[in-house]
Parts: C-alpha cells; sequence; structure tokens
C-alpha cells in the first residue's frame, strides 16, 4: 500500500516549520546571553536530537539486518522512513560546526585560541583579534586566558582532528543509510536470498563502526561542551538516549500510521514487541544516566563533580524530574503485558517520555553553553515544534517514495504471523 | 459414582492442538495438557487463564524494596549513624544514591525467589515431594491430553474415547 501524505499534513507541519523559524529568528534578537549561545545550544539540541533519532533507527535497523530477526520485517520501510532525515539532519549538525568553527558561537571553548596557547603578542591585546602563540616569541606575554586542562587535550580537540572525525561518522552513515534504502528497494524487484545475506555483512560492518564511532561522535559534539570535564561511561549514556528516542519514534509513527489505515500487516504482537523495546531501552537509558552519576557523587572528586554541580545547583528540578520521569513512567505503566498491547498507554508514555528524553539533552547542551543564565520559554517550545515539523515532513515525504510493505524479503510471511 | 480420568497420548504436538480444537469445539472440557514443552497457541484453546505469578512478583518485589530502604535507614541513619567518606548523612534522602544499588539488588532478591517458591508451592513441587506426572514419557517425547469424566456429564465413557480416537490418538486409557 502507498502512503499518501495528505495536504492537511502538508500544511501542519509547514505550520510547524514557520513556527519554528519565527522563534528563530525572534530568539536571536531577544537571546541577551553571551554570544548567543542560547539560540545556539537551541540549535544544537535540536539538531542532535532528530538527527539521533534517525541515526538510533539505523542502528536498529542494522541490528535487524545482523542478527537475522524476522518479527519486525513488517516495519522495515517505517524505519527506512525515519534513517531517510539523516541526510537533512546532517546538514543541520554541519551548519552549527561550521559556525561554531567560524566563531560565531562559543558553545566549544576548545575552539578558541585563546585558550590554548600559552602566550599573546602583547601589541594586540585589546584589539577585536589578539594573535595568540604557543610559544614565547618577542612582543609577546603571557595569555590571562590560557586554560591549561583545555591545552592538554589539543592533541584530540582540535579543529582539523574533529573536523576530519565529523566528516567521517557523518559520511560512512549516510553511505550506510543510502545502501541499506537502495538495496531494500532492489529486493523489492529481484527478490531471492542473496540481497538479504550480503545485507548482513554490510550491516556487522556498520554495528562495528557505529560501536566505536557512536561514542566518539558524543564525545566530539556533546562532551566537548563541558571541556573540563569527562567520563568514559558517556557515549554509551548518550548513545541510549539516541535509541530510546528512536524507539519511541517507531512506536508513536507506527501507531499514527495504523490509525490512518495504513500497515494492516501490523498487529497487536507487533505492537507488543516495539513497546518492549521502548519499555526496555527506557531502563538501560535510566541504568546509564544513574551508574553515571552515582560514581562521580560517591567519589566527589572536584574535576569530576563540576559537571553535577551545575546541574543541581541551577537545574535541581529538571534535571532530577527528568530522570524520574523517563524512568518511573515507563516502569510502572508499561510493566504488564496489557498495556504494551493497549494503544492508549504506549501512546500516553510515549509522548511523554519523548518530550523527556528531548529535555535529557537540553540538559546535557545548556548548562556546558549558558550555565545559571537559563530559560525555558517560547523560543526553546517554538524551535522544538519547527525542528519537529521539519523532522516530519521529512520523514514523510520520505515514507511516499516507496510501498509501506516491503515485498520479496525472505522473512515477509513469517513476521506477518507473528503471535506472542 | 468415581471420578474416572481418561488419558489420551499423542506423538506431535500439533495433532493434539488440532485435536483438542476439535474436541473443545464440540463441548468437551479438556483438564489438562502434560507436554515437555510449552504449545504455542494451546491455552486459550483449553481454557488455561493467565498466569497471576507476575502479580505476586511485583509485590514480593515491592516488598524487597521497602524492607532494603527501611533496613538501611534503620542502620545507617537511625540506630547508628555512619559517616562514610564524608557523605551527608543523618538523612534518608541525602544518602539515598548510595542505597540505591543495595535496594535494586534486595528488591531482584525477594522477586525471583518469592516466585520461584510460590511457583513450587502452587505445583507441589517441592523438593522431596513424589512427582504426580501420570505419563513420565511426557518429559521426553509424548503429549497426554488428559479428560475427566465429570466434567464431561453429557457424555459416556465409551463416546468420549470414541471422540478421542478420531483425533488420531496412539493410546487411550482410562484410570
Amino acid at each position: 500500500m502507498e502512503f499518501i501524505f495528505t495536504k492537511k499534513a502538508k500544511i501542519t507541519f509547514a505550520i510547524f516549520m514557520v513556527v519554528g523559524l519565527i522563534s528563530l529568528f525572534f530568539g536571536f534578537g531577544a537571546d541577551e546571553s553571551e554570544h548567543h549561545s542560547r539560540f545556539w545550544a537551541n540549535i544544537l539540541i535540536n539538531g542532535f536530537f532528530f538527527f539521533g533519532i534517525s541515526l538510533g533507527t539505523l542502528f536498529f535497523l542494522a541490528l535487524q539486518y545482523a542478527t537475522e530477526a524476522s518479527y519486525l520485517t513488517v516495519l522495515k520501510r517505517v524505519f527506512e522512513g525515519i534513517t531517510q532525515y539523516m541526510w537533512v539532519g546532517a546538514i543541520v549538525l554541519i551548519l552549527f560546526f561550521a559556525s561554531s568553527s567560524l566563531h560565531l558561537n562559543h558553545i566549544y571553548h576548545w575552539m578558541d585560541a585563546a585558550a590554548t596557547n600559552e602566550f599573546v603578542i602583547e601589541s594586540t591585546i585589546g584589539t577585536d583579534h589578539p594573535e595568540y602563540v604557543a610559544e614565547m616569541v618577542d612582543g609577546a606575554v603571557e595569555n590571562k586566558h590560557f586554560d591549561s586542562i583545555i591545552a592538554g587535550k589539543t592533541a584530540y580537540l582540535n579543529q582539523g582532528f574533529f573536523w576530519i572525525r565529523t566528516l567521517a561518522y557523518i559520511g560512512v552513515w549516510l553511505f550506510f543509510v543510502r545502501l541499506f534504502r537502495k538495496r531494500s528497494l532492489l529486493e523489492d524487484e529481484q527478490g531471492g536470498t542473496k540481497i538479504h545475506f550480503k545485507n548482513m555483512v554490510f550491516s556487522a560492518i556498520f554495528l562495528v563502526f557505529f560501536a566505536y564511532t557512536s561514542s566518539t561522535a558524543s564525545w566530539d559534539w556533546i562532551m566537548s561542551i563541558d571541556t573540563h570535564w569527562f567520563s568514559t561511561l558517556f557515549g554509551w549514556y548518550v548513545f541510549s538516549g539516541i535509541w530510546v528516542s528512536a524507539m519511541i519514534t517507531i512506536v508513536l509513527l507506527t501507531l499514527y500510521l495504523k490509525s490512518k489505515g495504513y500497515l494492516k500487516e501490523v498487529n497487536k504482537s507487533h505492537m507488543h514487541d516495539i513497546t518492549k523495546w521502548m519499555f526496555a531501552i527506557s531502563f538501560l537509558w535510566s541504568y546509564l544516566w544513574f551508574s553515571q552519576f552515582v560514581l562521580i557523587w560517591y567519589s566527589n572528586i572536584p574535576e569530576e563533580v563540576t559537571y553535577y554541580m551545575t546541574r543541581i545547583d541551577h537545574y535541581k528540578g529538571l534535571f532530577f524530574g527528568v530522570f524520574a520521569v523517563n524512568f518511573a513512567m515507563p516502569m510502572v505503566i508499561l510493566m504488564s503485558r496489557d498495556s504494551k498491547r493497549s494503544i492508549g498507554y504506549s501512546l500516553v508514555v510515549g509522548m511523554i517520555i519523548f518530550i523527556g528524553h528531548w529535555l535529557d539533552v537540553y540538559l546535557l547542551v545548556m548548562p556546558g553553553s549558558v550555565g545559571a543564565h537559563w530559560h525555558f520559554g517560547f523560543f526553546e517550545v517554538g524551535t522544538f515544534i519547527g525542528f519537529l515539523g521539519l523532522f516530519l515532513f521529512t520523514v514523510f515525504r520520505s515514507l511516499t517514495k516507496a510501498p509501506l510493505m516491503v515485498k520479496n524479503h525472505p522473512f515477509l510471511e513469517e513476521s506477518k504471523h507473528l503471535h506472542i | 459414582m468415581a471420578d474416572k480420568v481418561i488419558y489420551a497420548t499423542y506423538d506431535d504436538e500439533q495433532v493434539l492442538l488440532r485435536g483438542a480444537k476439535d474436541l473443545v469445539s464440540k463441548g468437551i472440557y479438556i483438564r489438562d495438557v502434560y507436554s515437555p514443552f510449552p504449545i504455542h497457541g494451546l491455552d486459550p484453546v483449553i481454557g488455561v487463564k493467565h498466569t497471576r505469578i507476575a502479580i505476586t512478583a511485583f509485590i514480593y518485589g515491592l516488598i524487597g524494596l521497602s524492607l532494603a530502604v527501611y533496613g538501611m535507614y534503620y542502620f545507617m541513619i537511625q540506630d547508628w549513624p555512619m559517616n562514610i567518606g564524608g557523605k551527608p548523612n543523618f538523612t534518608l534522602i541525602d544518602n539515598l544514591p548510595a542505597f540505591i544499588p543495595i535496594t535494586f539488588e534486595f528488591t531482584v532478591l525477594l522477586a525471583a525467589h518469592g516466585m520461584a517458591l510460590t511457583y513450587f508451592l502452587r505445583n507441589w513441587t517441592l523438593p522431596g515431594v513424589k512427582a504426580r506426572n501420570p505419563y513420565p514419557e511426557t518429559t521426553d517425547d509424548k503429549f497426554v491430553m488428559e479428560l475427566h469424566l465429570h466434567d464431561n456429564h453429557d457424555q459416556t465413557e465409551l463416546e468420549l474415547e470414541e471422540m478421542l480416537k478420531a483425533t488420531g490418538t496412539t493410546r487411550i486409557e482410562a484410570r
């Protein structure tokens, strides 16, 4: 069955995007924080959150191929549709990183030459662009803004290497998005098992690459905001957030499509299975959130606790509230089999923890960017709505480009008869 | 009249499943089925209700959680206030992160053990209890259906056996 992107939906998402643009425009003007940090942090939050959803879905799709799982074959086109947003998401992120590199924002402190160079040419102090030098030369004096901790990290955190890594991650991930989509459409035409078995190899290669790069990408893009601080668990924590957001999106989108009469083959058992994933990965996320927190809280080492000090001093209610909701809501409500099979429960819980995980990304980015001077207002909500519109518009458009049900997949028949 | 039990043995679980559907549609009540593994789709056919063991697990878990929190509160804060590594003590809420791992473990411990014990008690399969399996080969490769005469008043023993034979059973025995 072909998916039809109705005019009504198009107009709704267009309105969302317009709301987003208006809030970005007025937000930039109203933003009084230094270097417009609040504005840029909002771009990063939404850029990363929605990019993460499509990345998590790509990971989940690859997981299905690599494990030769049959039970969600009927939902394969939904997964592929969500992964297609990555093209747009990548552009947003690259534009953001480019603006950081050009010093339009100061979200990444380590990109500032003032922090990493020990000396400065005396005659240039006070001008718009003081000249910083790494070694003592004639006319140079000690740089007062020098930060020895950041300077010690320049072997990894420098602009050249950052861009090489960023482009490598995004390039390879997008390569796999394209590869899986192309092969899936090819399978519709050709059939047979050749494509299926080769997909398994490709997805295994992707998963190995993803295992490394999901960690390093989260260090580069998110953890380096709080440049002084580091956590060895951070990559996993961000990855679990990405994964659970992807599962929530899959559940909500499937429920929407079913309510419109599509995906007739998707039965209660499939819904049970994907809601189970949403339920389970919520625990993975909570577990990693708490593991990172309790180790740092217990050892109480000054250079580690700063991260949580900022959050607990200035964001206390939000910080613990987000954890409580994202952990307790799915646990209490989705524990029983019946609620996992009910549309109402999974819809309500899904929508709440979708916002919850967006707020989690907010708490990853904001404290390091604006510190105590944070706001949560029309600007944040408007930007979120704008990006949501962009995301849904892209996903819906890509859903129209191929039949919603795969053909000739070797596991399709088995998947249609899923019964648990 | 004393109750009589009819056992019908099958070699294949699909034959048994089809037979069970057929019998139930004719109004026969099947008391139980013995099988070496769970037969998918059989439960609703013979009217086995959803297990309530999940509810007991939840209750045991809740008991474990409250016991662990109360225990640590009593040991570490009330009875003999402890100061470990300069952590804020004397209040439960300030010490809570340190208590979470133990609370979690204790919850799991009680839920798991309580659930296993409840299962053994309910089935009366405690260690040392004699097994009540009419046919030991149902733990290997045979499937046995159990019918009671008392459950099926409309049929005589002979009629029931005729109906069972039609479903493809390999052996019928009345005890």
